[in-house]
């Protein structure tokens, strides 16, 4: 049943202070992107009662700065934006992919990178790139800035590092040397518009000389009751032959990184079997 | 619906300057349908699937079922009722949804044409691949796909035409 509008409150403020002042008062506003997942709730009668803050008019949140040391994103930079930001395109793919997969243009276009943090959907696109380049976020409130590295802002389903009156202000990718080659796939009903059954990012770098992984980063969506980093399967691939039974272990390794369950998209059993491939076929990619 | 929450809207649909208002929370789609009657933006999924009620705002294809109408305050928007420039004269796409039989039902084809139109704006010399990602977010339930890909193909050929006699 469509939402019953009385119940809802918006506003959207044109400063950062009022902003955060509505957010620290004792009947404290939420936070509202693009709308591109809250308004779905809305019209489905979902989205939970009360006072809701419009930010996107914040210019304090939006834009995307190329610094030396890293590409540094307002939290309501769109997808359409990361598409477009060459720097992205060049040096983040992974999160260009993600961001290509995430939805049509009309999406691209309103929803944000903040904004699919945070709601915090386990089955969001682009926090598993996020991960594989150990973004760190700033979040931002009346009492001042903090940082946070972004695998420890996920605490448990829709659970986040975030308090009541705190926002994300900007994600912030580090640019570092390195030889990757990376691989990105989302699995859903279908290629199109389809919301994620499975989704695995990874970054690999093989010392050829040696023969060994010198470095492996994955990261997945959909698998766990948060975005998660493969940490133990990232540790059997590391300094191990990139070979057939090296990806065997890491397999293994891989079914103890996630905690896969059966919704209404796919099954657990799926979902396990999906994953396992996926890293099997990205490793096979960029081995 | 309690008045007192309404607020006043500013917007300026289809080049002409409106003040609406509405539940700052109500849907841009209800506001330009039940409000300004601009019914050709049509409902499908109201979640932000099918493009039915795709619009430009501020030049950018938005779903506006998703869309509160506050947050389009002091926006330009172009519904499929503003895209013709000359009354009785079809935009150039939608005369070639017309001569390549791109509407069955017509229920995606507001949405679909503007989705053509913003595409042809970014790309206007689009690939076929780059069509069907462009238009990626709008369904047609008559899945009448291939005369839509070949409206688009058409009408970017006539703008290619149209420059060239430039």
């Amino acid at each position: 049943m469509r939402a019953y509008l009385p119940a809802y409150d918006l506003r959207v403020p044109e400063t950062l202070d009022e902003a955060l002042s509505l957010l620290g008062s004792t009947d404290p506003w939420r936070p509202f992107a693009g709308g591109t997942d809250l308004m779905v709730l809305l019209d489905a009668g979902k989205l939970p009662e009360g006072r809701y803050l419009g930010l996107w008019k914040l210019p304090e949140l939006r834009g995307i700065e190329d610094r030396a040391d890293a590409v540094v994103m307002g939290a309501l930079t769109t997808y359409t934006d990361v598409l477009r930001h060459p720097t992205l395109q060049q040096d983040f793919p992974l999160l260009c992919r993600a961001a290509e997969e995430t939805g049509g243009v009309a999406t691209q276009n309103r929803g944000t990178i903040g904004g699919n943090i945070a709601n915090a959907s386990p089955a969001a696109d682009t926090p598993p790139a996020l991960l594989v380049y150990d973004a760190e976020l700033e979040l931002i409130s009346s009492r001042g800035r903090r940082r946070v590295p972004y695998d420890q802002f996920h605490q448990g389903y829709k659970q986040m590092d975030l308090a009541a009156d705190e926002l994300i202000a900007r994600i912030i990718v580090p640019k570092r040397p390195h030889r990757w080659t990376q691989y990105y796939r989302k699995v859903g009903t279908r290629r199109a518009q389809a919301i994620s059954k499975v989704c695995l990012a990874a970054a690999l770098d093989v010392d050829r000389v040696a023969g060994l992984v010198r470095d492996v980063r994955i990261a997945l969506g959909s698998v766990s009751p948060t975005p998660v980093r493969a940490r133990q399967a990232e540790a059997a691939l590391r300094r191990s032959a990139p070979d057939a039974a090296g990806l065997r272990n890491a397999q293994q390794a891989l079914a103890r990184d996630i905690a896969p369950i059966d919704d209404l998209r796919s099954t657990a059993r799926y979902r396990l079997h999906v994953a396992q491939s996926l890293l099997a076929e990205g490793f096979e990619t960029l081995v | 619906m309690a008045d007192s929450l309404h607020v006043e809207v500013r917007l300026r649909v289809n080049g002409r300057d409106t003040v609406v208002r509405a539940h700052p929370m109500a849907r841009l789609l209800d506001v330009l349908r039940q409000d300004l009657h601009l019914t050709g933006t049509k409902e499908g999924c109201g979640e932000g699937e099918c493009g039915a009620c795709s619009v430009l705002l501020n030049g950018e294809l938005v779903n506006s079922c998703l869309l509160p109408v506050l947050q389009a305050d002091a926006a330009s928007i172009t519904t499929i009722e503003g895209l013709s420039q000359a009354a009785g004269e079809l935009h150039a796409v939608q005369q070639a949804f017309l001569t390549h039989g791109g509407a069955q039902c017509g229920i995606c084809t507001p949405g679909m044409v503007l989705a053509a139109v913003s595409l042809l704006e970014r790309h206007p010399n689009p690939t076929e691949a780059e069509i069907r990602s462009g238009l990626a977010g709008n369904l047609c339930r008559c899945t009448g796909y291939m005369r839509i890909f070949e409206a688009v193909l058409q009408a970017r050929r006539r703008g290619q035409a149209l420059e060239s006699s430039a």
